[in-house]
């Protein structure tokens, strides 16, 4: 355990009052806030990997206690966050769920709190109040942005001016507020990375919402796609046949282009540090990397970016009893999506479950599923089945897919799938 | 052997280099597990265009599989995902859900249309659809408590020839209209 001794002198603050309160020893539980009474699994982030882990752990084994530790009350699904830049959802109310039921109706503690540390050797994090101690830990901590990679931006105050609007909230609003403000007329900037990203299909569903909201209100101006990527990066010919059907006045994508610079103050990017493009909105959506915490913890593999794990139970390959599931992870074939998260967490909470009770682990079975809209009615999908071969996460021949044409029903099912699987993340 | 080597593995503490040599084929939960990111844990749907597999026949959930897969049913993307899984995987995953109690959601229904669906029902429908569509006759699906939305879609593929029709049911249903049709998908998602 790595702690000094200012610290230690903290927790053993903190962790006498909950020693002594639930009637334990102070000296072996000092610095621990939840003493640990039988197996525990402690899970960090509540998101679409998280709060599924949590919640299919329990189901398959309510002798484990699962402690989930979030720092937010509220979750804001990215998936459909598009939708409320484009205007077809007027708030994000349907897509923002809380834990109450969750945790009530699966017995799964909650700890709203930032995980600060993770000490692998001693096997506990640490929050502000202390430290929990786990059998085995799940991180699920989605994604955090390699801002340094762009040429002046700064992590804190860029984002107030020039929204990535990758992680859903507060950053979808302004984007949606600026959008709102731009005159007809105006030019939106809005920038792809290089993959692989949180969820590949986003950044062009989310050029048709754009699209769609300056051809029905701003119909003079223009949206200019600058993509890292060589082509687009899924979906690629059905998104191309949506631009041409509805939106060829007001797209123009370029591919091969990467942003390397940002000006916030003239609102200008700049494309591999010679060509200046200014907008008058600007969703730069910079390269990302697994969440700070996991970087942190020397979760991250060679790449630096993501975190390698086993194909089968998801226990990290650089740290023992460690298990990392969502766009943090590398899962092979598997996408960085919402729906590759949800599959990722119950293929880990099922093995972590035999693994605490001496069982032999189970084969991966992975899906994912995901929705694009081209309209606020047509949609697209792409849909892959992943299984384990030669050590490594495959996408089963003949499964990886995607719409034959854009579809009004995909556009219904889609409104189910988002209601479906935040239901599931929340009850 | 396997499970003896696995378990001395296990113990030894080689966990990251044993689990994926030596892991069992993926259980029947496993591979449901995969359905409820979109038909609801455990298969129980919170709609509206989502049907609900909790406690549906295993014969019906493999027949819908194998029309996915082999094109015969109209799908959007469970013609694809269809393909992913042997015929084994099917009756694996439809043992599973047939285990599972069934979930009526609370619907908010037109009640003449229930009223007019129940009549309908009964004259054309009630002999393979038994007990008011909540049992099994053949290969029938449970239709009772599903959502709505999922029946009037599948209506509509029947009656726009998109998905073909045994003969006996084709009978039945030709001569109905479309509204016939839509009071029976109200009536079905009206029974508890």
């Amino acid at each position: 355990m790595t702690i000094n001794r200012r610290n230690f002198l903290k927790l053993l603050g903190a962790g006498a009052g909950a020693g002594a309160a639930a009637g334990l020893p102070m000296i072996s539980h000092a610095a621990e806030i939840m003493p640990n009474k039988a197996r525990r699994v402690v899970v960090i982030g509540g998101g679409y990997g998280g709060t599924i882990a949590a919640k299919y752990i329990r189901m398959n084994d309510p002798t484990i206690e699962v402690v989930m530790i979030e720092r937010n009350k509220q979750f804001i699904s990215c998936p459909f966050s598009n939708l409320v830049i484009g205007g077809v959802l007027k708030d994000m109310s349907s897509l923002t769920i809380s834990y109450d039921k969750l945790a009530a109706n699966h017995g799964i503690k909650m700890v709203y709190d930032e995980v600060s540390a993770i000490d692998p050797a001693g096997k506990t994090v640490t929050v502000s109040t202390g430290s929990i101690s786990y059998d085995r830990l799940i991180v699920s901590p989605g994604i955090d942005f390699r801002f340094e990679e762009i040429e002046g931006y700064d992590a804190v105050e860029t984002p107030k001016v020039i929204p990535h609007a990758w992680k859903a909230g507060e950053q979808t609003l302004l984007l949606r507020k600026q959008l709102q403000a731009m005159p007809n007329g105006g030019t939106v900037v809005m920038t792809v990375p290089l993959a692989p990203y949180r969820c590949p299909p986003g950044p062009y569903e989310r050029s048709n919402m754009i699209a769609m909201y300056l051809k029905n209100n701003k119909p003079k101006s223009k949206l200019i796609i600058l993509d890292a990527n060589p082509d687009v990066t899924s979906k690629g010919a059905l998104f191309k046949k949506g631009w041409a059907k509805h939106y060829s006045e007001i797209i123009d994508y370029r591919s091969a282009k990467k942003v390397t610079q940002v000006n916030a103050k003239n609102m200008t990017v700049t494309v591999e540090g010679i060509e200046d493009i200014k907008g008058d909105v600007i969703n730069l959506i910079p390269p990302q990397r697994a969440g700070a915490i996991a970087v942190k913890t020397g979760l991250v593999g060679p790449d630096k970016n993501w975190c390698p794990v086993n194909p089968t139970t998801f226990e990290s390959t650089i740290h023992k009893d460690i298990h990392v599931i969502g766009d943090a992870s590398s899962a092979g074939a598997m996408p960085k999506s919402g729906y590759s998260a949800n599959s990722e967490a119950k293929v880990c909470a099922v093995n972590v479950v035999a693994l605490m009770n001496g069982r032999e682990t189970q084969e991966l079975s992975g899906i994912n599923t995901c929705y694009s809209y081209i309209t606020d009615k047509e949609a697209v999908s792409v849909t892959g089945i992943y299984k384990v071969a030669e050590g490594k996460i495959i996408a089963v021949p003949n499964s990886v897919g995607v719409s034959p044409d854009l579809s009004e029903l995909e556009g219904i099912y889609a409104e189910s799938w988002i209601k479906n699987i935040l239901t599931e993340m929340s009850t | 052997m396997k499970i003896i080597w696995s378990r001395w593995v296990l113990a030894a503490g080689f966990l990251t280099m044993s689990a994926t040599s030596f892991a069992l084929p993926p259980s029947p939960e496993m591979l449901a597990n995969a359905c409820a990111g979109c038909h609801g844990t455990n298969g129980a749907s919170a709609g509206p265009s989502m049907p609900s597999l909790s406690g549906q026949s295993k014969v019906a959930i493999v027949e819908a599989m194998k029309g996915f897969k082999s094109g015969e049913r109209p799908a959007t993307v469970m013609g694809r995902l269809a393909k992913g899984y042997s015929d084994a995987d099917y009756e694996a995953m439809g043992e599973f859900f047939e285990k599972q109690k069934p979930i009526a959601y609370k619907q908010a229904l037109n009640k003449a249309k229930i009223a007019k669906g129940q009549k309908l029902h009964e004259k054309n429908c009630a002999r393979c659809h038994i007990e008011d569509g909540k049992e099994i006759k053949d290969n029938s699906p449970i239709v009772a408590g599903q959502w709505l939305k999922y029946l009037q879609i599948q209506m509509d593929d029947y009656s726009s020839d998109k998905r073909k029709m045994f003969d006996r049911k084709a009978e039945k249903m030709k001569p109905l209209s479309k509204d016939d049709l839509d009071a029976i998908a109200y009536y079905y998602a009206s029974v508890k």
